[in-house]
């Protein structure tokens, strides 16, 4: 085991080279609507348990399931009426569970990638061959379900390997959203190819504000609105990107709804705004942006005493 | 350490669900009906009276509002008993004031230690529903079948005995089954459960003894969950159910008919210093056009006749 990922370089936030967005945009924002199926009784990993009760785990896996069949409609309203799209981080065994949810999305434009296979296997413990077959797996069912190729991934329940994101460039993935360090995309250091970590957020994220922070639904709201005020106020600067990471069921319930969809309302209501997908902030970045942000951070490693 | 193999197999990755409890179901595509007398949105008031044993057996786990400090626990033990004996009082004054009636969740322990509580419900025209034995002792698949039935059974028969009703609703304590729990319910004259909080409308759940009716019974808008595990304040409780009522009512205008299910507990809920903002939550609720407050079984029936 390592200290220190070493997936990345120190960046401090001062003296970087400025990210220029499409049409002058001030920042990039997306969000990204987690499409997820939890098991009722998956496979046990070691490491990590699916379930807090014995089986059957009725109440979370209830919790849970709410949000494939009521909450995703409440969601994605409130988007529909804000006219963002979604990027869809896609539990991608949906396609064969509820493929009723993955047209919705394909009729609206939304983008799909991968959040592995189900959100109840974890990645901790695979081999080469088997975290291998998990993407291949992704590529194909987005494919085949949509048409669409995954440019991105978020890795099932946040869980990794060391190898995880040399694997993700090698299957041409151009973007991951596991890592938090920053409010601006950056090159991701790998073995070939080329990857990015485009900024997500566990903080800007129904999950931690309902379940962690125990926020009331217009506290979420707010702490939406002001996530934004200071991205949207840097990036007069240098382009940054905010993401709003949902999950219908938690964000769908109706007590909840209007809090989001008031947020999403402010943020698309000012000027200089990419409403945009991940995808499309990563096809850009990497035309755009890698080769000038990825200059500056050989220069200053060289420059390094 | 590598994973073996098959735990990249999925035997029942398959279109619907990863059981055969019940279809998946839009819950924007379901005929739009009225409740009887054009009622739009069904309040269902839930409240649970629970029996907190002081000697839990923590099996397989504790319930929420089980017994917290070393043996002999009076601190947990008094303060959920002050809900049986003061709290719900507060409460039933408040029901009847506005003319309100709904479904109390019971243990069997409770209708066997205060039968008077249960005569005081029931002759205010509340319906009790089934709440298994006590609070300590729960459902889950470490029982065996008889064991399990026999939970059943003795809180089915105490119920029954104790209140003259039919007694046809069920919540599990904690909301904790085993996967024979919706069996032993069906066989014995359940017609509805409320364990599975994944709806806001009732839909068919299927036993090897016939189907069950799930009805919604909320997590997220419980007081439980809100003022205890959430720590907000009466107010945004308050403002949370109303958020909701608003949405419901909204969305009745195209979807049809809605349930907004509030599970209240006495000794939460039912405090001096709680009790006003319910107060003022439900003479609002009342006065909405298009609420129709209604017990379980009588949200049972009236679903059950359109469907």
């Amino acid at each position: 085991m390592k200290s220190d990922p070493g997936l990345y370089d120190f960046w401090p936030y001062r003296g970087r080279p400025a990210i220029r967005w499409p049409n002058g945009a001030r920042i990039a924002f997306w969000v990204a609507p987690n499409i997820e199926y939890y098991e009722l009784d998956p496979p046990d990993n070691p490491q990590r348990k699916a379930w807090a009760r014995p089986f059957p785990d009725v109440q979370s896996y209830s919790h849970r399931d709410y949000g494939n069949r009521v909450g995703h409609y409440r969601m994605m309203d409130a988007m529909d009426r804000c006219g963002v799209r979604g990027s869809v981080s896609l539990s991608v065994a949906m396609c064969q569970h509820h493929p009723e949810l993955i047209r919705d999305g394909v009729e609206r434009g939304w983008e799909f990638f991968s959040h592995g296979i189900y959100n109840t296997r974890y990645s901790y413990g695979m081999d080469e061959a088997q975290e291998r077959a998990i993407i291949e797996d992704s590529i194909r069912t987005v494919r085949e379900a949509t048409g669409q190729t995954i440019a991105g991934w978020l890795a099932p329940a946040l869980t990794h390997t060391e190898r995880t994101m040399d694997l993700l460039a090698e299957y041409g993935i151009l973007y991951t959203c596991d890592l938090f360090q920053d409010d601006q995309p950056q090159p991701v250091k790998v073995a070939r190819g080329r990857l990015i970590s485009m900024p997500y957020s566990l903080e800007i994220n129904d999950v931690i504000a309902y379940n962690s922070y125990f926020a009331t639904p217009r506290a979420y709201g707010e702490m939406i609105c002001r996530q934004f005020d200071t991205l949207y106020a840097e990036g007069a600067e240098s382009g940054t990107v905010m993401c709003i990471p949902l999950h219908a069921y938690l964000v769908g319930h109706a007590h909840r709804v209007g809090a989001l969809e008031a947020a999403l309302r402010y943020i698309t209501g000012h000027e200089g705004v990419w409403v945009t997908t991940a995808r499309e902030i990563a096809e850009y970045y990497h035309a755009n942006c890698y080769d000038l942000v990825q200059a500056d951070l050989d220069r200053r490693a060289g420059a390094k005493p | 350490m590598t994973l073996p193999q098959d735990y990249l197999e999925y035997p029942l990755r398959r279109h619907g669900m990863d059981h055969d409890w019940y279809p998946w179901r839009n819950h924007f595509s379901i005929p739009a009906h009225a409740w009887p007398n054009g009622a739009r949105l069904a309040v269902w008031l839930c409240t649970s009276l629970e029996f907190f044993p002081l000697n839990p057996s923590g099996k397989p786990f504790k319930a929420p509002g089980s017994m917290v400090t070393p043996y002999p626990d009076l601190r947990h033990y008094t303060t959920r008993d002050y809900g049986n004996r003061v709290g719900v009082y507060r409460m039933l004054r408040l029901f009847a004031a506005l003319g309100l009636r709904g479904s109390f969740a019971v243990n069997a322990a409770v209708a066997a230690r205060y039968p008077q509580l249960i005569a005081d419900v029931c002759g205010d025209g509340h319906e009790i529903m089934a709440h298994g034995v006590d609070m300590g002792q729960l459902h889950h698949g470490g029982l065996d079948d008889a064991s399990e039935a026999a939970l059943v059974d003795e809180s089915l028969a105490t119920l029954r005995g104790v209140s003259g009703q039919a007694v046809r609703g069920w919540l599990s304590p904690a909301r904790s089954e085993s996967v024979r729990t919706p069996r032993l319910l069906a066989e014995r004259g359940i017609e509805y459960f409320c364990d599975f909080v994944n709806d806001e409308l009732p839909y068919d759940f299927a036993t090897p003894a016939g189907p069950l009716v799930a009805m919604p019974h909320s997590l997220e808008l419980s007081d439980r969950q809100i003022l205890i595990d959430y720590h907000h304040s009466e107010a945004d409780y308050a403002r949370q159910v109303r958020d909701q009522c608003d949405v419901l009512l909204a969305e009745s205008q195209h979807f049809g008919r809605r349930i907004l299910s509030l599970p209240l507990t006495p000794y939460i809920v039912g405090l001096p210093y709680r009790i006003g903002t319910l107060r003022e939550l439900l003479a609002d609720l009342s006065a909405r056009e298009g609420v129709w407050f209604a017990t379980g079984a009588e949200l049972c029936a009236a679903w059950r006749s359109r469907a």
